[in-house]
């Protein structure tokens, strides 16, 4: 930082994370990502590439799928935000995760957290209403081990329960 | 990331009097806070204009429409009358980058994306782009991905909207606010080819800030298409694509726009075949010999002398599945 540019190191912020209300002291630079994972311990949200380009660390943020990687947590001061680890009810799992468990819809599960929220954005957004278009509307998301046709069936399958049309 | 300060002004005045040019304006972030994190991009401050009223999609007087900066690309493509009028900028939209990405960037932050070529990305390699004078190894080295029309010996990158494409055939304009007042300009003249100053992409000055792009009133609501070539079928830039709209009298084009992306520093509109072909018969004939006129310039490099003919070929059928017709190959 320049000397001519004072700036508080930190901006306090209010956060609404997975149901708790968080007041939280962030520095400009921090992601959302690292915010999550290195501030809060919810590691369920992964560092991919840290990029963009992989959707491991896609969260939802006021309900939209978001890349948390490439969004400054300070500029989610007011916002609502649901992790992998808000998305059950209780002991009781979301539908979209369950689908995943139900198509053993993963090898290694690096990028399954980031998939499961995606798959929920997706339904949500009442965009897709076939196959193709949940290919399409999950291409934000690698997945290394190639479980794509698995991944498939699950949102397929979860698809209606999570907000969406049955394709 | 290198520190950097942070503002959140709540008026478009507030935020004009912060800029300058070591501050960035930010919206969606996807494509700056990748730059930084790469050290490419390294601004003092930034300037979240989140906060300021620019996310309205309006009608204007004339039958148009006028987009607010903020509107993110997903609200964009999926605005009713968006969908209704302006299907090229939704097939545009929606061809590029994910669906998060999508969620979060903004219609103005789509202009001012820049190049994703890998020289001017690493910052451990010389690139005129990011430090003016030192050189450009992508004119000699990994070129595929680069620019054969328009490009200078300074450099040879592209621009990598799919939505600028789109916003260049249909003939938007982009409206701006400076501290000293408000400017309209042209899509053609917003974005600027790299001559002797490719640090340059657009022609926005340090103070200035989109604040909408207007649409013409809608004349391709019925034949335009959106085509994009690329190595895998989704997320992915575009090795060429084309917009293509047109207005069909009979068998006849009585009008027609074509604009090329992953060709060029801007997006490319190919007047050329454009004055080729207005007022003719639609036919394949006529379509190739435009094809070929649009690439006459053409100046391929050493991986990427394919684009000449993938560009021409994909006119062809861009305007074929424009005009509803199932035709492909010149």
């Amino acid at each position: 930082m320049t000397q001519n540019n004072p700036a508080p190191a930190s901006h306090g912020i209010s956060l609404l994370i997975n149901g708790e209300q968080r007041q939280l002291s962030v520095p400009p630079w921090l992601t959302l990502l690292d915010l999550l994972r290195e501030q809060l311990d919810l590691i369920g949200t992964k560092k991919g590439c840290d990029h963009g380009q992989c959707g491991a660390c896609t969260v939802l943020r006021n309900g939209r799928r978001v890349n948390a990687c490439l969004t400054l947590a300070v500029m989610c001061d007011g916002d609502e935000l649901t992790t992998i680890e808000g998305l059950a009810d209780g002991d009781t799992l979301h539908p979209m995760q369950q689908a995943f468990i139900t198509h053993d819809a993963f090898q290694c599960g690096y990028c399954t957290p980031g998939q499961i929220c995606s798959a929920v954005g997706l339904a949500r957004e009442g965009r897709a209403h076939s196959r193709a278009d949940i290919q399409e509307g999950m291409s934000g998301n690698l997945c290394r081990c190639g479980a794509y046709s698995n991944i498939l069936a699950a949102v397929e399958e979860a698809l209606p329960a999570s907000g969406g049309s049955r394709p | 990331m290198t520190p950097f300060a942070y503002s959140k002004p709540s008026s478009i005045e507030q935020a004009l009097q912060l800029a300058g040019p070591t501050a960035r304006f930010i919206a969606g972030g996807t494509n700056l806070l990748d730059l930084m994190k790469e050290n490419v991009a390294r601004p003092e401050r930034i300037i979240d204009i989140t906060g300021l009223p620019l996310r309205e999609i309006t009608a204007t007087a004339d039958g148009g429409l006028l987009i607010g900066a903020l509107v993110s690309n997903a609200d964009l493509a999926w605005h009713p009358a968006i969908e209704r009028d302006y299907p090229l900028l939704v097939q545009a939209v929606l061809a590029g980058a994910s669906p998060q990405l999508r969620n979060m960037a903004s219609t103005g932050g789509n202009l001012l994306q820049r190049t994703r070529c890998h020289y001017f990305y690493d910052s451990t390699t010389p690139c005129n782009k990011r430090e003016p004078g030192t050189g450009c190894p992508a004119r000699t080295g990994l070129n595929r991905n680069h620019a054969i029309l328009g490009a200078s010996l300074e450099c040879v990158a592209v621009h990598p909207s799919d939505l600028c494409v789109a916003l260049a055939a249909l003939e938007a304009r982009v409206h701006v606010r400076g501290r000293g007042g408000e400017r309209q300009i042209a899509f053609a003249d917003f974005h600027v080819l790299p001559d002797h100053h490719p640090q340059r992409d657009n022609c926005l000055e340090d103070d200035e800030l989109i604040t909408a792009i207007e649409l013409p009133r809608p004349r391709f609501s019925r034949h335009a298409h959106y085509l994009k070539i690329r190595d895998r079928a989704s997320y992915a830039f575009a090795l060429v694509s084309v917009a293509a709209a047109l207005e069909l009298d009979g068998e006849r084009i009585g009008a027609i726009r074509v604009a090329l992306g992953g060709v060029a520093h801007k997006p490319w509109r190919a007047s050329a075949a454009e004055q080729m072909l207005n007022g003719q018969p639609l036919t394949q004939a006529a379509l190739t010999n435009a094809a070929a006129a649009a690439l006459r310039d053409a100046r391929p490099l050493a991986d990427n002398r394919f684009k000449v003919q993938l560009a021409q070929r994909a006119i062809v059928r861009a305007v074929n599945q424009a005009a509803g017709r199932a035709g492909g190959v010149a």
